[in-house]
């Protein structure tokens, strides 16, 4: 059982991120659909990262920053150019794919050591919860970390408000003076950096090697599960774990011969996404404020 | 004026005559270059360095080495199934390549469609069914490595206990998962195979997680007929046993493979060349129509088995025997009695399935847990 609690917690772990990262830059009003694209590029980059300098804790740096270059060149389009987001960030995953295969043919073939886990003393050894709370690796830490912290940021900070009010209107936002570009910017580099991450997470935890497309629709994944999230932090972490331990009972119930089709449970968080936005629409009259109004707007600062 | 004319008009028509006389001039030597057969492959991905496709890149090295400036080898990589691979092997025929091989099982349709268009051109499909007059198929008999693996497996677990993580519930896949089970049966008759679907050729991810829940559920020898290399470094991670899939994945997992089937098609691509340019090339229609004209496995080594490593000279040996028996044929893995996993007979003493049969199993040998989806 406690094997089974610790591969659910590896497989959302990338979910988790990715969705985070994307949560803040839908906040900001902006719709990356390139977030697949930004994993397979933060996969790529750890990878060879830790080739090169044999450390893992260096593919977590690679990573956030080849999601960052590609969160960049997405921003370059939508921000500067006001292209339009939703082909911009297909097109991104597609042109992340390519460019991956094509980085990351030296590298097929080649394992790397895997990121060790961190035990902290003395919890650590208490049965069953020292083993899931408190002996995880970096990146499982820091996911827990970003997410406090997002929760926070957005609450109570007023950089985090304003963060907000860029994503709710962002016309008001620049007529009172906030720069909405440039925290478009941030917020979505963010997104590049979480998405970059969680796809390093998996060749320096789940699968130790490089393989072309191995996110293989994780990246899709997230992007449902902030919908599913309704755009609230903690819940990210809570839809990130029925995803991934839906995942995980499916095979569970093969292996040990559950009269339920694995393709039913396979569907399961795709209809919980579904059952999560017929909510949230239901909710969108009594209040308002669920859905970022001006995400996947435009902004044009001269008028 | 017209002068002007008439000697613009001579000069046109000499240049293009003498073009002409050129290009005429040149088709003598144009055939020696071309008198190079030539041959194309589409492949499903890149070819890497380990897996499905890389064996047909070794296949095709073989090609080069046997026939040297004989052959002229084109390949097309990363073409998806379906229409695209249409569009491609249609684009290598109007190149002038004389036989193409297409190795992949969801290229059936798109070789078809294109090799109606192409009569003079020869198609080779690997692993489909449907041939036509100038459509042949060809195939490996995986299922008797995977009666190796089952006695290996049988003789090295200590739980009873095997994890099979299969692609998807089709007759290639299930006699895979049955000769397995005959194998494990022949030396250990406690030990079943609980098999996960994973639903799909290659998620590295999926397939990671599929390895980590069977070791959760307590099997401690594993295999896979999925392609990436992800169970077995999981195994390897968590102190399992497992068999490599296509090609020697050693490198992943020095500690966890007992040894990998290894497929090997130069052989069949080398002889189907050969007869094409000896003007013999034939879709054979043999009585097992099932599996086309190419079904090879140990005996004429299309199949070859790895190194066998990690377990003690007594598995080895048993390994080693098994592996002799298959080849000179003292072993028959689907010989009666047969019963499947609910005490049903399927043949009795006496008999054993043919080729017909194997294509057409839905069913799990004893041994396996479960049913078969679907």
């Amino acid at each position: 059982m406690e094997a089974l609690i610790l591969t659910i917690i590896a497989t959302s772990i990338p979910l988790l991120l990715a969705a985070t990262g994307e949560l803040i830059a839908e906040k900001s009003g902006v719709l990356n659909l390139g977030v697949e694209g930004m994993m397979l590029s933060g996969a790529v980059g750890a990878l060879g990262a830790v080739l090169w300098l044999e450390n893992p804790y260096y593919g977590i740096i690679a990573g956030a920053l080849s999601g960052i270059f590609m969160a960049s060149i997405f921003s370059v389009f939508t921000i500067n150019f006001m292209t339009n987001q939703v082909a911009t960030g297909l097109g991104l995953t597609i042109f992340a794919t390519g460019l991956t295969g094509l980085a990351g043919a030296p590298l097929v073939g080649k394992t790397i050591p895997s990121l060790p886990k961190i035990e902290i003393y003395l919890l650590s050894d208490v049965p069953l919860i020292g083993s899931i709370f408190f002996k995880q690796d970096f990146v499982a830490y820091l996911s827990i970390a970003i997410i406090i912290f997002i929760s926070f940021f957005l609450k109570y900070l007023k950089s985090g408000i304003i963060l907000r009010a860029v994503g709710d209107d962002h016309q008001s936002a620049h007529s009172v003076g906030y720069p909405v570009k440039k925290i478009r910017w941030y917020a979505t580099c963010f997104g590049g950096m979480c998405a970059g991450i969680g796809g390093a997470y998996i060749p320096l935890v789940l699968t130790p090697h490089w393989s072309e497309g191995m996110t293989a629709g994780r990246g899709w994944i997230a992007l449902a599960l902030v919908v599913f999230a309704s755009w609230i932090p903690w819940r990210i972490i809570v839809g990130a774990l029925i995803f991934g331990g839906i995942t995980i009972a499916q095979l569970v119930g093969q292996a040990r011969g559950w009269p339920i089709p694995s393709q039913l449970l396979s569907m399961m968080p795709y209809i919980a996404t579904i059952f999560a936005l017929t909510m949230i629409s239901g909710r969108l009259t009594k209040n308002n404020s669920v859905v970022p109004s001006s995400l996947g707007k435009p902004f044009f600062d001269n008028k | 004026m017209r002068n002007i004319i008439i000697i613009i008009g001579v000069l046109v028509i000499g240049t293009v005559g003498y073009l002409f006389y050129q290009d005429k001039a040149k088709v003598p030597v144009a055939d020696k270059e071309s008198s190079a057969t030539k041959v194309g492959f589409v492949y499903l991905t890149t070819p890497g360095d380990h897996g499905w496709t890389y064996a047909h890149e070794l296949g095709k090295q073989m090609v080069e080495k046997h026939f040297g400036n004989d052959v002229k080898t084109s390949i097309v990589e990363n073409v998806p199934e379906g229409p695209d691979a249409t569009r491609v092997i249609r684009e290598l025929a109007n190149q002038g390549n004389e036989i193409i091989f297409t190795t992949s099982f969801g290229y059936m349709d798109p070789t078809l469609k294109v090799a109606k268009e192409f009569p003079d051109v020869k198609f080779e499909h690997i692993t489909g069914y449907k041939r036509s007059s100038n459509v042949a198929t060809g195939n490996i008999r995986f299922y008797e490595g995977r009666y190796i693996q089952g006695v290996v497996a049988g003789l090295m677990t200590k739980t009873n206990k095997i994890g099979y993580i299969g692609a998807y519930p089709i007759a290639e896949v299930i006699m895979g998962i049955n000769a397995f089970a005959q194998g494990l049966r022949s030396v250990n008759k406690d030990a079943t195979i609980s098999v996960i679907w994973a639903n799909t050729w290659y998620d590295p991810v999926k397939e990671a997680d599929a390895a980590k829940v069977h070791i959760a559920e307590g099997a401690d020898v594993l295999a896979q007929h999925t392609d990436s290399p992800a169970m077995l470094q999981i195994a390897e991670k968590e102190g399992a046993l497992g068999f490599g899939q296509s090609t020697d994945m050693s490198a992943f997992a020095p500690k966890a493979q007992l040894f990998a089937s290894i497929n090997n098609w130069g052989p069949y691509y080398i002889k189907k060349i050969e007869a094409l340019r000896n003007g013999k090339w034939s879709t054979g229609d043999g009585p097992d129509h099932w599996a086309g004209n190419v079904w090879g496995g140990l005996k004429s080594d299309m199949l070859l088995i790895s190194k066998f490593q990690n377990m003690p000279d007594n598995v080895a040996k048993k390994a080693q025997e098994t592996l002799d028996g298959l080849k000179n044929g003292s072993i028959n893995i689907f010989a009666g009695p047969l019963v499947d996993n609910t005490g049903k007979e399927i043949i009795p003493a006496g008999k054993s399935l043919d080729d017909g049969a194997l294509w057409g199993m839905n069913y799990y040998l004893q041994g396996v847990d479960g049913k078969v989806p679907g």
